[in-house]
This record gives structure tokens, C-alpha cells and sequence, in this order.
């Protein structure tokens, strides 16, 4: 056999390509139950408003409305998906914190009848007064939005690694910038929604949802349930970002919704709901101090940063934790500090949305490095390749990098990309520019305290050896790991794609796993299948020994052939062998699991952006401004990818298509606005702009090979990872076009237009 | 005219025939009931998907007399004999259609839920231009939003569809 491997690095097509192409696929708001009632959640008008009292009376009267619930309602206990800091109700008690805060819910025969119950629910609301900005949030005389957090500071980092005073005195050149991001949403295509089953003892939940672990775990312990009472499963999913990985209002009332009527209840988001849920990117305002020697080398480095949370924790502990902590990743220095306030504020909740808090810190890192480049007259991509880092190495925060190929990324780029012939060189209104990525392949700790590993699996194998099926409860949530898991299985079992099924994200069909967070599947999940699969292997060559003359350790099997190594005229099928073995010993199963070893430093937030491995990108992108309106045309991108042995190509490079367009959507447009009282101002597809097929330039995505020894098969990861180069790219060839820096994101049309003009202007005057 | 019927809240229905797929259906349905509502609810074709329910998204794409339309802008009642096409006529016998084949093939897909209105985005594009530019195709799915593949296996898989005429 010629090739190293049979299934994985193939592009094999989706296991789920022909349901979604022909309209088959049935998405959580496509499922009906007998008897289903629609339900909603009435949301708050006010960003800061106590509540005074709540008539439902004439809700409850109309017909075809079945039930109407309230606080009273509902469990009173606290929760969230951070654990240092629940903070959420079911409903709002006392008071809601912004508009779109959750206040009741209706069940009701159709969805006209749930919008017509809404608007009869009368809530009495005394106003107070609200805080929109961070800085303002943190004064002393600023109103609280969680009485619980002084100053409206939900959580509060200072890290410091190294000697970064002393590093800063002996340093060359020392150089202080500040950036600002904005808050922008996921927006996945398809709407959250969760159709709840509350039968006798046992609450079923159908939901969008990119982790039914965690929503099981949280539901249960909300219904003082045990978690096998509670069963979270999903169908399929509509892109999630980071949007879909904590239960939400729709989940916990749809439940009490269901148990108070007897019948299955289906609960959704409009639109506009989904905006003001949020779970989005916080906005960051980044102040970073760098000093480098003369040749540019980093010698520290402090980020001194401060986020908008919204009003809830969401996942925000681990977003500011991240932001700072993953800055160490892609270029090597030993001395840093890193101090970060996240502040609450009466809009809606920030979470994680892909590249997790770190998108915009390296958007302002990139923008940064390459401010100090240009001072110290250093090419953007030869400060880069000076500073890269290597494999082997361990980062000051305590992160140990085993594979690393940013160089050759990055020489990679430079050369497809033309860069030389082009930096410095490109006509009027036209500049290049270049960025650097990383990202965890899973993070080394899950969302809250406990032993149990981050995966599992179980395949079983049919009683004839005509199929097989994997049990993971891993998330297909588009990105393809079912795919991507189903090749590892078979590649593992020496056994044939096409012939394996997979029952996925179901947490009583399906055993132990955390979920699409993180990047994790692929390494994490990954691992666990491929012990599943050589367990099945072993097994198998066991039985098939004997018939064959041989014993089992001469034996191998590959695409359903087991073979002597030796001679592999000498064979049989992995289908006879698999009935063999059933009718000798019942059931072919094969069981895998994986533990993360444990990693990273003692200090306070060690844990997060801990990881078994990280990826790596180096990005290139032309752009072309229209000096007389600043409309900013993305021209061409060149991608290079360290991301470890890939499985299938037509899906990973599908995923950096996908993180770019996220990113470039985040560099130029996308942006959540409010009005003054703090209410979402373009909260619909059409305002909030997300990018469309016109937009997207001529996109090359390309890879430097490495083989992560932490990794099965030597995998990393991809989907997150490839956003975070993206806005730092971007920013840089602006500014090569422009001549000017713009500190704030997005780097719109406006932006770029009164920027040139100022630059013109000063020009002219000197 | 449809004929109607006035139900006990005073709220007037019509009896409305749609021609979806090939299939003939009557329907009760509301004066404001949409058509995406009434081809979800009431026919169970849930191939077509809603995403914004503002004529934004593009995910409610169905083809009204062979052009895309989003369907939660169109009401049932307006729908009275017109040839309505949705993802679930659009494979003939469980026999993929060579746009759908293509995206498939071109890893085109990711969660799906705007491939529905893509397709038939481009169908209706393939049907009027059966050789369209590059440009073409990307003005042909302008208005249906996907969030996850950046568009470029999206437009790499109507080419090489239209490549095969």
C-alpha cells in the first residue's frame, strides 16, 4: 500500500451534504410533536427598570393562550455557564438590566396568538438610571448593574510574567498604543430555538444548541433534576460562532412551560430576540506598551485593557482571561503584564464568538507591531519572522508549544502573496498588509470544575460488518465533525467511510463530551474515536487470526480488508470477521476516552489558554480604497495555516473561508449599535451587515505542514483560529493604502474617508 | 377569487389552491398568513428555512414562476395559481439535481440552513443564464446570506454546475 493513510486526509463529501442539499435536514424550529404548543418570552423595554408588579390576567384570557409564567413561576436559583459567576434568573425578580432582559413567557396554540399574549402582559416598571459605557460604569457614583460587583466590575485580572519593568528600561524602543473594538453578534442563519418534552419525570429538550453537555448539566441542577432525567439532544444546527454554547431563557421556560401544560412546547428567537440575547464579541479598549530592541526583537510587552461585558457574566470570565493570555502565543518574549477590568453595563451580555476574546487583542497587537516596524524602518513580515516563534518552546504565561510553523507560514505567505514585489510599490489607493494568528486546539480545562474527561466514544460495529456507527457526543454544528469523526473512526478501524453512521450530540444516546467550543473536536474528540477504533481493530484482528494461520500481531486492516502484513494476498473481510466475532462474543464494540494531560502554570487564570496544542496562521491581504468615498475593497487574501496533519482538506480549508469572511465582516462592517437608552438600533440582517457574496474577495488558502504529537494523527485545529489574523491584516493594509492608522474597529467606510482627508490635509499644510 | 369563509372571531379565510412542487393543494389560510408559513406549517415542506422573516436573509427562497422570491414577503393568498418551487421539488425522484450534486461535491455546505434558498438562487440563475459569469453567480445569490463558507465554495459550485450545461 503506497499511501500512509486510507481515509483521513481525503476530501470526502459531508455525511450530512445530501439532507441539507435537498431540504431534508430538519433543523430544531423544523420538528413538530403531537399536540406542540409555540411559545416566547416577553423581554424588558428598559436597559435599567424595577420591576413593580406584572398583570397576566387578560394574557391568560385570550384564546388559545395555554399558560403564562412569571418569577413566580419558575425556580428563583441563579444561573449562568461561567461558574464563578451565575448571575442570571429564568426571569427577572426585582429588576431587568437591559432591553431584552427577560421578564415572562406565553405558551400558546400559534405563534399570532404567542405575539398577541405578549403585548396583553402588563408590566409596571419604575426606570433607573442606566450606565452604556465601561469607563463610566467603573466610577464610583456610576448605578450598579449587579449590586454584587463593586463598581460594576465583574471580573478583574493582573497578570505579570517576568521583569517587564527592567525589560522596558533597557529597551530601544518603547512605543504605547491604544485601539477599540466594537461589539458585533454571531449571527447564525438559523434562529435559536428549543422544543421542550416534560413527561412525568423526564425533560427531554430538543435544542439549537453547540454543547448538550452543558446545557444538561445546567438544566438539571436548575430542576434540582439528576442529569439523567434530563435529556438535551439536537438534529441539526444553523451555525453557532460561539453563540449556542449556554442554555438559554428558551430552554429553562420552554421546560416549565411544558411541565405546567402537559404538552411539548416549542419556544424560538425572532431576530431580533437573537440580538438582544446576544452572547457576541465584547468590545475591547486596548492600550499596549511594547519595548523592543533595535533589530525589533519584543523584548516586553503589557496590554492594558478594559471590556464591555453587558449586564451578565455569560462566558465572559474566560473572554477576558483569554484575551490577554493568548497575546504570548505567536511571537516569543519573556517579560509581560497583563491587566484587564470587565465591566457590566446595561446592554446586552458578551460572550465567546469565534477566536473567543482574542480576535480584537490581536487585531490591536498586529496594528501595533506593525506602528513599531514602521518607526524602526523594519519590513511588516521581517519583524514578524524575527520574532515567530518556534516549537518546543513555552510561552512567559506558561503555555508549552510543542509544534509550531509560523516561519514557514509566514515565508509562505510572503511568497504567494508577491509581497516584495508589491510592499511599497502598489499605486495610489492600494496597500498590502499582513497579520498572524494562533488558537487553542481545545481549551485544557472545561467551562466548570470537574473530572471528567473531555471526550469519549463508543463505536459498534453491525452484527454483519456492513456498517458501523460511532457514538460521540461531539457537535456537528456545520463545521463537519461528524464528517471529520466518522474518517477518524474508520481510518482507526482499518474500515470504510462510506460505510459508517453517527449518532452525535445526545447525551442519552451518545456518551460524554463537552461540545463545539473551543476548536476541540477534531484533537479532542478526535482522540477518543481513534481509541474507539483501534479497540474495535484489535478485536477484530484477534478473531480473524486463527482462520488466516497467523497470529494477530501479523495482521493489519485497512478499508475492510484484514491482510497478513507480511503477504496481503493472504485476507479476509472486516464484514466476516465482525459476524465471527458476533456470533462467537456478542456486540464489536470499541470504547475510547480522553484526558488532557494537566498543563500550564499555578498563578491566578493559569487555566485558560491552556491547551494540548495551538495552530497557527500567517494572513496577506490586498486592498483597494476609493479615496473620494473610502469604500474599502478587500482585493485578494492570501492564507497560510499551520494547523497540523489535516483530515480532510475540503473542510478545513472551508473553515478559513469561513473564519475570513467572519473576520472581514468584523474589520469593515459589522457592528451592533445602540440608541441612547440602550436599545439595539440594527437589530435585523439588513442593517447589521454582514457580508455578502459581492464582498468577498479572491480568497487563497494555503498550508505549511506540521505533525502535533499531541494530536491524533498529529491534528490542531482550524475553525477559530483562522479568524484571529484577520482584522490585524486588514488594519495593516488600510493603513499601507491610506497612509494613516485608524484605532477603532470597524474600519469603515466613514473611517477611512475623513482619515485620508485628514492625512491629505496635514500633508498639505506642512 | 378565492372563496372565504368567516370563523367565529370574525377573522375571514381563504380557500386558496397552491401549486407546489407539481402537487396541487387547498388550503384554508388567513389574509396575512405568509407563504413560508403556510409551505412550513401547514405542507410540512420545511426545506424552506426562516431566518430574519424580513425579506433580509434570503433562507425563505422559493421560486414563484421559476423567480426567487423570499417567501416570507409573499402572502398564500397572493401565491392563487402560480407554479411554486421549493428545495423539496427540486431533486426529481430522489435524483440529485446537478446544481445540488455540485454542491455536494464542492464542500459548498457547511450548517445548511441557507443552502436551500442558494440553490434555488441559482437554479433560477442557471434557468435564465445558463452561463453566467463569475459575477453573475455572485449577484444571482447576493441576497441570501450564509454565514459560514465566505461564499467560495458556494460560487466555486455553481460554475462548475453551470460548466456542465
Amino acid at each position: 500500500m503506497s499511501q500512509e493513510y486510507a481515509v483521513i486526509g481525503k476530501s470526502v463529501p459531508r455525511k450530512d451534504g445530501w439532507d441539507k442539499v435537498t431540504g431534508k435536514a430538519k433543523y430544531t424550529g423544523d420538528l413538530k410533536f403531537p399536540n406542540m404548543l409555540v411559545g416566547k418570552i416577553l423581554t424588558s423595554p428598559h436597559a435599567h427598570a424595577r420591576i413593580l408588579s406584572i398583570d397576566t390576567s387578560e394574557a391568560e384570557k385570550l384564546p388559545g393562550v395555554k399558560a403564562v409564567i412569571t418569577h413566580e413561576d419558575v425556580p428563583s436559583l441563579k444561573y449562568g455557564i461561567s461558574p464563578a459567576r451565575w448571575d442570571e434568573n429564568i426571569f427577572c425578580i426585582d429588576k431587568v438590566r437591559f432591553v431584552g432582559d427577560k421578564v415572562a413567557a406565553v405558551a400558546a396554540l400559534d405563534e399570532e396568538t404567542v405575539y398577541k399574549a405578549l403585548k396583553l402582559i402588563k408590566v409596571e416598571y419604575e426606570t433607573l438610571p442606566a450606565v452604556f459605557d465601561p469607563f463610566e460604569a467603573m466610577r464610583e457614583d456610576a448605578p450598579l448593574v449587579q449590586e454584587e460587583y463593586p463598581r460594576n466590575i465583574n471580573t478583574e485580572i493582573h497578570q505579570n510574567f517576568g521583569d517587564v519593568d527592567k525589560a522596558m528600561a533597557e529597551a530601544y524602543y518603547v512605543r504605547t498604543d491604544r485601539f477599540k473594538g466594537q461589539r458585533t453578534y454571531q449571527s447564525p442563519i438559523e434562529p435559536h430555538s428549543a422544543i421542550s418534552i416534560w413527561d412525568k419525570d423526564k425533560l427531554t429538550i430538543y435544542s439549537s444548541t453547540q454543547s448538550p453537555h452543558y446545557f444538561q448539566y445546567y438544566i438539571a441542577r436548575e430542576f434540582g433534576l439528576p442529569m439523567g432525567n434530563v435529556r438535551v439532544l439536537k438534529t441539526h444546527i444553523g451555525g453557532g460562532f460561539g453563540g449556542k454554547l449556554e442554555p438559554t431563557g428558551l430552554e429553562f421556560a420552554g421546560a416549565v412551560l411544558s411541565k405546567l401544560t402537559g404538552r411539548p412546547v416549542r419556544m424560538f428567537y425572532d431576530r431580533e430576540d437573537m440580538f438582544a440575547h446576544n452572547r457576541g464579541r465584547h468590545a475591547q479598549f486596548m492600550e499596549l506598551t511594547t519595548g523592543v530592541d533595535k533589530d525589533g526583537k519584543i523584548l516586553a510587552v503589557h496590554a492594558n485593557f478594559v471590556m464591555d461585558g453587558g449586564a451578565y457574566t455569560s462566558l465572559g470570565v474566560a473572554s477576558a482571561y483569554y484575551a490577554g493570555a493568548l497575546l504570548t502565543i505567536p511571537y516569543e518574549f519573556d517579560n509581560y503584564k497583563f491587566d484587564m477590568y470587565r465591566v457590566n453595563t446595561n446592554l446586552p451580555a458578551c460572550g465567546a464568538q469565534r477566536g473567543h476574546g482574542h480576535p480584537q487583542p490581536r487585531f490591536a497587537f498586529e496594528s501595533h507591531l506593525d506602528n513599531i516596524a514602521k518607526e524602526l524602518g523594519i519590513d511588516p513580515v521581517e519583524i514578524r519572522l524575527r520574532n515567530a516563534r518556534k516549537s518546543n518552546t513555552t510561552t512567559p504565561n506558561e503555555f508549552k508549544v510543542e509544534t509550531c510553523a509560523l516561519t514557514e507560514a509566514l515565508e509562505k505567505a510572503r511568497d504567494l502573496s508577491g509581497w516584495r514585489e508589491k510592499k511599497g510599490k502598489l499605486p495610489s489607493g492600494r496597500g498590502i498588509g499582513i497579520g498572524v494568528g494562533s488558537f487553542v486546539s481545545g481549551a485544557g480545562y472545561p467551562i466548570y470544575r470537574t473530572d471528567l474527561p473531555q471526550a469519549s466514544a463508543v463505536i459498534k460495529v453491525n452484527e454483519d460488518g456492513s456498517e458501523a456507527t460511532l457514538y460521540s457526543g461531539s457537535v456537528d454544528i456545520g463545521q463537519g465533525s461528524d464528517t471529520v469523526l466518522c474518517q477518524m473512526a474508520a481510518e482507526a478501524m482499518g474500515y470504510v467511510y462510506e460505510k459508517m453512521r453517527i449518532v452525535s450530540a445526545d447525551t442519552e444516546l451518545a456518551p460524554h463530551d463537552f461540545g463545539a467550543y473551543a476548536s476541540r473536536q477534531t484533537l479532542m474528540s478526535g482522540a477518543a474515536v481513534k481509541q474507539a477504533g483501534e479497540e474495535i481493530k484489535t478485536q477484530l484482528l484477534a478473531i480473524a487470526a486463527p482462520a488466516l494461520g497467523v497470529r494477530a500481531e501479523e495482521l493489519d486492516c485497512r478499508e475492510g480488508i484484514i491482510f497478513v502484513k507480511a503477504n496481503p494476498e493472504i485476507n479476509r473481510t472486516f464484514g466476516e470477521a465482525a459476524r465471527e466475532f458476533f456470533v462467537k462474543k456478542g456486540p464489536l464494540v470499541g470504547r475510547g476516552v480522553y484526558h488532557v494531560p494537566k498543563l500550564g502554570g499555578k498563578f491566578k487564570g493559569a487555566a485558560v489558554g491552556t491547551s494540548p496544542a495551538y495552530s497557527f496562521a500567517a494572513q496577506v491581504a490586498e486592498v483597494e480604497i476609493d479615496e473620494e468615498t473610502g469604500e474599502v475593497k478587500i482585493a485578494e487574501v492570501w492564507d497560510v495555516h499551520d494547523c497540523g496533519k489535516v483530515i480532510n482538506p475540503a473542510l478545513l480549508h472551508a473553515q478559513v473561508h469561513g473564519a475570513f469572511y467572519m473576520g472581514m465582516g468584523e474589520s469593515v462592517w459589522e457592528q451592533v449599535l445602540f440608541d441612547a437608552k440602550g436599545k439595539i438600533i440594527n437589530a435585523n440582517l439588513a442593517e447589521y451587515r454582514l457580508p455578502t457574496a459581492l464582498d468577498m474577495p479572491r480568497l487563497h488558502s494555503d498550508l505549511v505542514d506540521t505533525v502535533e504529537p499531541n494530536g491524533p494523527w498529529g491534528v490542531k485545529e482550524v475553525g477559530e483560529g483562522a479568524t484571529t489574523p484577520v482584522m490585524g491584516c486588514i488594519s495593516n493594509a488600510i493603513t499601507d493604502a491610506i497612509g494613516v492608522r485608524i484605532d477603532s474597529l470597524p474600519l469603515s467606510y466613514e473611517k477611512v474617508w475623513r482619515a485620508s482627508k485628514e492625512r491629505k490635509r496635514n500633508t498639505s499644510g506642512e | 377569487m378565492a372563496r372565504t369563509l368567516t370563523d367565529e372571531q370574525g377573522v375571514k379565510r381563504y380557500l386558496v389552491n397552491l401549486k407546489v412542487n407539481g402537487d396541487n393543494h387547498t388550503v384554508m389560510v388567513k389574509g396575512n398568513s405568509l407563504l413560508v408559513n403556510v409551505l412550513r406549517d401547514e405542507l410540512d415542506l420545511t426545506g424552506t428555512k426562516k431566518g430574519c422573516e424580513l425579506g433580509d436573509c434570503g433562507s425563505c427562497t422559493v421560486l414563484l414562476d421559476g423567480k426567487p422570491v423570499n417567501s416570507c414577503l409573499v402572502l398564500a393568498v397572493e401565491a392563487e395559481g402560480r407554479e411554486i418551487t421549493t428545495i423539496e421539488g427540486v431533486a426529481q425522484n430522489d435524483k440529485l439535481d446537478k446544481l445540488q450534486e455540485s454542491f455536494v461535491n464542492n464542500a459548498a455546505i457547511q450548517c445548511g440552513y441557507c443552502t436551500p434558498g442558494m440553490v434555488l438562487s441559482a437554479k433560477a440563475l442557471l434557468t435564465r443564464n445558463p452561463h453566467p459569469t463569475e459575477t453573475e453567480v455572485r449577484e444571482a445569490i447576493s441576497g441570501n446570506l450564509c454565514r459560514c463558507t465566505g461564499y467560495v465554495n458556494i460560487v466555486k459550485a455553481v460554475m462548475a454546475a453551470a460548466e456542465q450545461e
